[in-house]
């Protein structure tokens, strides 16, 4: 019989390998999806983990995963801040529209203005719509203890009609000649968020690099960020500490939806370009695998979103190069959150076998 | 703007069957949730169910066993939450999302070879003379038999929790696992019926909207559904029959806004879409209020120590 | 000589790092009323979760009347004749006393009938109660009753009741005693477990000592003095706490007009509290629990506010002030529960010295943490309090009550309050923890401080408080000096009886 045994604390050794024994047995049981699928496994996980890396063409790939990257560390980031205090902020898709919308309008609103202050204001836009966007779950639950998964979630499908509405309407290019979608960003200089286009950067890549940063001195050394760690761990203690709960939700979902809004600014102003009726692809979920993949940990979730670049750029030259359907890879990508999740239990319980003596 | 081709007797007979999908999924996790789990893995089971449903029902052309291969595929699904919450006892919430984020990639790739085709049509009920019956034929007795099935286990559900030991058993062990397990009960073995319950019902109400009410296979296609049956439970308070109640509500609701758009009215497309959501937003601020219905051990983790 | 109705032989039960049980041996005889005794953390516990079928022994085996008896669940249990009322109720708060009788049953009547019966047995053994309260409403005094009549509905043949005096008054106790005698002139067989010397020698017919897990020896508890007893459960005569003589100063801590609504569904409101206590003064507030002891600790640990003039610190109102205001100002609390309230159970001791220590220890500097001096300030507690741990590294859930209790209490003594509420500082605690945490209390006092200990262990409260008042429904009793009063007097301060009647022999 297998029992299950409490840890008197959770061990450190096993928090650090499960990470990695996750994205082992991921590629393992993805390696027999993708053999069920009538592909070579081998072939198809070298494709996928090596070859932007160290393959033929990978001085194409290797900016690009910077640039999948950015938005993934970004969002993630700020989801693990509430995520460690117990707070789910699990909306940051429609918090990252909503910066793409506001910045993308500040931008246009300007055009064609060259001024230097152009991009700065709409990096402010981009974050005040993802935090406004954000507020709607955190004012309802403090005013009204209203649940903030559901709410952010149901967001998420308001914000993607807005931009459906925007693109078709009000941000929609005047010389498009009808076609839906804004004006390019990519043309206008002032509005523009690369740094060097061909090394894949952008000021996204930057402002993530000063989100881990800034996130890690938060939890590590900043009063804040122990009441955050505390909540999580025991909300009693934290009130007990000293801790306000309500200002404590404001906080961590204002954040993490001002993370999601820049996010989406930046992918608007350099990746993207436009404001389109498909702009987002899904990155405000992926950001919650990151983010646990990270154990919530900012060195963690600069390592998580790393690989989860690479899983979608080696999903695209997989799909390309072997006919791998994009599902397989949104499977690979849930699979990974699955196994991180259930090998978790080797931080906290110790698993033994029991002998049953003879009496 | 011809407000006048919206047919009253349609729209109702129509608004059930848009309220079929939520009633279904609500339903299970009701069950799910009072047993004291929280599983907001509903979208991911339902959209599983969709598309098991729709390829059993394509390949063997039987509607019945589309729905019987749905239910059977959002239960497997639940399993995995099982294996996660109940024995590896992850983080509920995160394991809720992480079924979510599997089930919609996995639906997808199932459903590969599936777009654009026609599903075998479900028979509907056809009873001489009543069905025909102005008015209340198409709404009473026009339907097909999923439809009642959700008005059955609705009753089932309520009967169950309030007269059966079952029931009361289930509740204790949604109240108190530590006092149930300390009279003897089997907390984790009811809680992993109870969440295979859900699956089932979720999957059967992702079944019945690419069967029934779209009636295609699309990605994505369960379009929230499962987060909003998630606030329906909430919004019932834990009540079989308010989830009835809510689940007509936001049937109403989502047809009523479908028939605007198609009668022209002057408002953006996009704003009657997103009305369900914001509706549901709202109903949620109103009935936030009261949690005392709840599930004491709602979410919480169940480990015997001894 | 007849056979026992229960035999244990040789039971052993270890857990990792601990034996809860070693070879313990014992026999209840049939209408016995059987002590088992011992302190906290003695394998009490233990012992009787094999006899209820919560937990196997790993080695030897236990006879009811003579056949092997080895039951796998506690419904098994259940249908050999064994009821078990907990200590920690077993308890469904949201559902109603029929319901939660009907959960304990194996095969429980319809509703109605069940009710009628609740009714008639409640009438029997006086123990009033109403088959469709909500039991979350319901006393804690009440909410064992609930559980007696759940055991008594199953006929059973032997009664375990795990220390079931601790949520009772005095007056209560003498009810329950009265039912308990009728059950045994019935021919019921009670084993009852307690560390309360007194009540095993006005109740019982024999007790078993545990000590660390052993069966250190048997006696017939009217025979023998509760000195004799205390030692074999002890192993050693402890000290009793040294009281240094000290003159009273000024008013620290005042309290008047207190009144807060319940926070919860199931909490309780306090109605119009008056106190004061005085610097170098202890005061005592005994009361069963969830008689507001919780919502008590709250107001005045700043969890709670209430309006500013409701608490006064040497003069000062700070009823609407958080908790880290009331830290700088030099009011300190130590909650109940140690792990989830007092401390978080997953975070290091230096976390943890960091939680509350932050404002008086200068653990942080415009809002940037020292974790060096937290560490140091951890590392003090530890070597001043004796807290048994490797290090300040170890997560807080790794200590054993006792030592975490010890650690909890010495973060606040070691800041230096100028007033110090502890909410039932020895719950749970081995005797020697239990006996330094009050010394630490007392010398506190004697350094000057005011000390408000809530506690429902009565002896604890008349050994270190000059003062003692109770709480009951949320109200206060008037405090009153220690010296001279009487067990009847406290218990009337209780709420008494709280209209329990005598059972009906």
């Amino acid at each position: 019989m297998i029992v299950l045994e409490k840890r008197p604390q959770p061990s450190r050794n096993w928090s650090l390998a499960t990470p990695v024994l996750a994205v082992l047995a991921t590629m393992i049981f993805g390696g027999l999806l993708f053999a069920a699928l009538g592909k070579n496994p081998v072939e198809a996980i070298r494709t996928i983990f090596w070859d932007p890396l160290f393959g033929e063409f990978a001085f194409y790939y290797r900016p690009q995963l910077l640039v999948k990257g950015a938005p993934l560390v970004l969002i993630a980031i700020g989801l693990s801040l509430g995520f460690k205090a117990g707070i789910w902020n699990i909306g940051a898709e429609g918090q990252y529209i909503m910066g793409a919308i506001t910045g993308a309008a500040v931008g246009l609103a300007f055009y064609p203005l060259d001024a230097w202050y152009v991009f700065p204001l709409m990096v402010l836009g981009g974050a005040l719509g993802g935090w406004v966007w954000a507020m709607i779950p955190a004012i309802l639950k403090v005013r009204f203890g209203t649940n903030e998964i559901l709410v952010s979630l149901m967001l998420v499908y308001v914000a993607e009609q807005m931009l459906a509405s925007m693109s078709l309407g009000l941000l929609r290019n005047p010389e498009g000649h009808g076609f839906p979608g804004s004006r390019n960003l990519n043309d206008y200089a002032a509005a523009n968020s690369w740094i060097h286009q061909n090394a894949g950067l952008h000021w996204g890549v930057a402002a993530a690099l000063i989100a881990v940063i800034f996130a890690y001195v938060l939890l590590n050394r900043h009063m804040l960020g122990f009441h955050i760690r505390l909540t999580g761990e025991a909300p009693r203690a934290a009130r007990f500490a000293g801790v306000n709960p309500a200002r404590l939700i404001l906080f961590c979902l204002g954040i993490s939806g001002a993370l999601a809004g820049l996010a989406g600014l930046f992918e608007v102003a350099g990746p993207a370009g436009q404001i389109t009726i498909d702009f987002n692809i899904g990155y405000g979920f992926t950001a919650i695998i990151v983010a646990f993949l990270g154990r919530l940990h900012p060195v963690g979730i600069l390592l998580a979103g790393g690989l989860m670049a690479l899983t979608y750029i080696g999903g695209e030259i997989a799909q390309s190069q072997l006919g791998l359907p994009a599902a397989a890879i949104q499977v690979f990508q849930g699979m990974l959150l699955f196994f991180l999740l259930a090998l978790d239990l080797l931080t906290n319980f110790r698993i033994r076998l029991h002998k049953k003596e003879a009496a | 703007m011809d407000l006048s081709s919206i047919n009253p007797v349609l729209l109702v007979a129509s608004l059930m069957v848009a309220a079929t999908p939520i009633l279904l999924a609500a339903i299970g996790e009701l069950v799910v949730e009072k047993a004291g789990v929280l599983n907001l893995g509903v979208e991911g089971m339902m959209i599983t169910g969709a598309i098991c449903g729709f390829a059993i029902a394509v390949e063997t052309g039987s509607p019945w066993l589309g729905f019987a291969g749905a239910a059977i595929g959002g239960a497997a699904l639940s399993l995995l939450f099982v294996l996660l919450t109940q024995v590896a006892l992850a983080n509920q919430v995160a394991s809720g999302l992480a079924l979510t984020l599997f089930g919609l990639g996995l639906s997808a790739l199932l459903g590969q070879g599936y777009v654009g085709i026609k599903p075998p049509p479900t028979p509907r009920l056809d009873i001489p003379f009543l069905s025909d019956l102005p008015g209340l034929g198409p709404v009473l007795f026009g339907h097909d038999l999923i439809l009642y099935l959700g008005i059955a286990l609705v009753a089932a559900v309520w009967a169950m929790l309030k007269y059966s030991r079952a029931g009361l058993i289930l509740r204790a062990v949604g109240e108190s696992h530590d006092a149930a397990h300390a009279l003897g009960y089997k907390v984790v073995r009811i809680r992993i019926m109870a969440i295979l319950f859900g699956g089932a019902c979720a999957g059967l109400g992702g079944a019945y909207i690419s069967l029934v009410r779209v009636p295609q296979w699309t990605e994505g296609m369960t379009a929230g559904v499962g987060w909003i049956a998630l606030a329906l439970v909430v919004f019932a308070s834990w009540k079989p029959w308010r989830v009835l109640l809510g689940a007509y509500l936001f049937g109403g609701i989502t047809v009523l806004q479908l028939n605007l758009q198609a009668a022209g009215v002057a408002i953006p497309v996009e704003y009657l879409a997103m009305s369900p959501y914001l509706i549901t937003i709202l109903v949620l601020v109103i009935l936030s209020k009261d949690k005392s219905n709840a599930p004491a051990s709602l979410g919480k983790i169940f480990h015997a120590s001894h | 000589m007849t056979s026992p109705l229960l035999s244990l032989q040789g039971l052993t039960k270890a857990y990792p790092g601990v034996v809860a049980n070693s070879n313990v041996s014992f026999d209840i005889a049939t209408g016995q009323v059987h002590a088992l005794l011992g302190e906290n953390g003695a394998g009490k516990s233990t012992l009787v979760k094999m006899i209820y079928g919560l937990v196997q022994p790993d080695n030897g085996v236990m006879l009811l009347n003579g056949q092997p008896y080895a039951p796998a669940e506690p419904r098994a249990a259940r249908a050999d004749g064994i009821a078990m009322v907990f200590q920690h109720f077993s308890l469904f708060d949201a559902l109603n006393v029929a319901e939660n009788i009907a959960l304990g049953m194996e095969r429980p009547p319809a509703m109605r009938d069940l009710a009628a019966r609740i009714r008639e047995v409640s009438e029997t053994y006086g123990l009033p109660l109403d088959p469709y309260r909500t039991v979350g409403d319901l006393s804690a005094g009440e909410r064992q009753r609930v559980e007696i009549i759940r055991c008594l509905l199953q006929d059973p043949k032997l009664l375990i009741m795990d220390e079931p005096t601790s949520v009772l008054t005095p007056q209560e106790v003498d009810i329950l005693f009265e039912t308990l005698r009728k059950l045994k002139s019935e021919g019921t067989a009670i084993l009852y477990i307690s560390h309360k010397l007194e009540e095993i020698r006005a109740l019982c017919d024999h007790a078993t000592v545990l000590r660390l897990g052993e069966n250190v020896g048997e006696c017939i508890p009217a025979e023998t003095s509760a000195r004799d007893m205390a030692e074999l459960m002890v192993g050693s005569t402890l000290q009793p706490p040294e009281r240094a003589e000290r003159d009273l100063g000024e008013v620290a801590l005042d309290i008047s007009g207190l009144s807060v609504p319940a926070p919860g569904e199931f909490g309780t409101s306090l109605n119009n509290l008056h106190m004061t206590v005085r610097q170098g003064e202890v005061l005592g507030i005994g009361g069963v629990a969830g008689n507001g002891q919780d919502e008590l600790l709250g107001v005045l640990s700043g969890e709670i506010l209430t309006l500013p003039e409701a608490v006064r610190l040497n003069g000062q109102a700070v009823g609407n002030l958080g908790p880290t205001a009331r830290r700088r100002l030099g009011l300190l609390t130590a909650p109940e529960e140690r792990l989830g309230h007092a401390a978080a159970p997953d975070m290091t001791l230096t976390e943890n010295a960091m939680l509350t220590g932050s404002v008086r220890r200068r653990l942080e500097s415009r809002g940037f943490l020292r974790w060096r001096d937290a560490r140091g300030f951890a590392e003090k507690i530890i070597q001043d309090f004796d807290v048994r741990t490797p290090g300040p590294e170890n997560a807080a859930r790794s200590l054993s009550g006792g030592n975490l209790q010890k650690f909890v209490i010495g973060r606040e003594v070691l800041q230096d309050p100028q007033v110090l509420v502890v909410n039932q500082p020895t719950w749970g605690v081995d005797a020697s923890a239990a006996a330094a945490i009050r010394q630490a209390i007392l010398d506190l006092a004697a350094h000057g401080a005011a000390v408000v200990c809530i506690s429902q262990d009565l002896d604890e409260l008349m050994e270190i408080s000059d003062r003692f008042a109770a709480l009951n429904e949320g109200r206060l009793s008037t405090p009153r000096d220690t010296a001279g009063l009487t067990i009847d007097e406290i218990g009337l301060m209780m709420g008494g009886a709280h209209g329990m009647e005598v059972a009906h022999v």
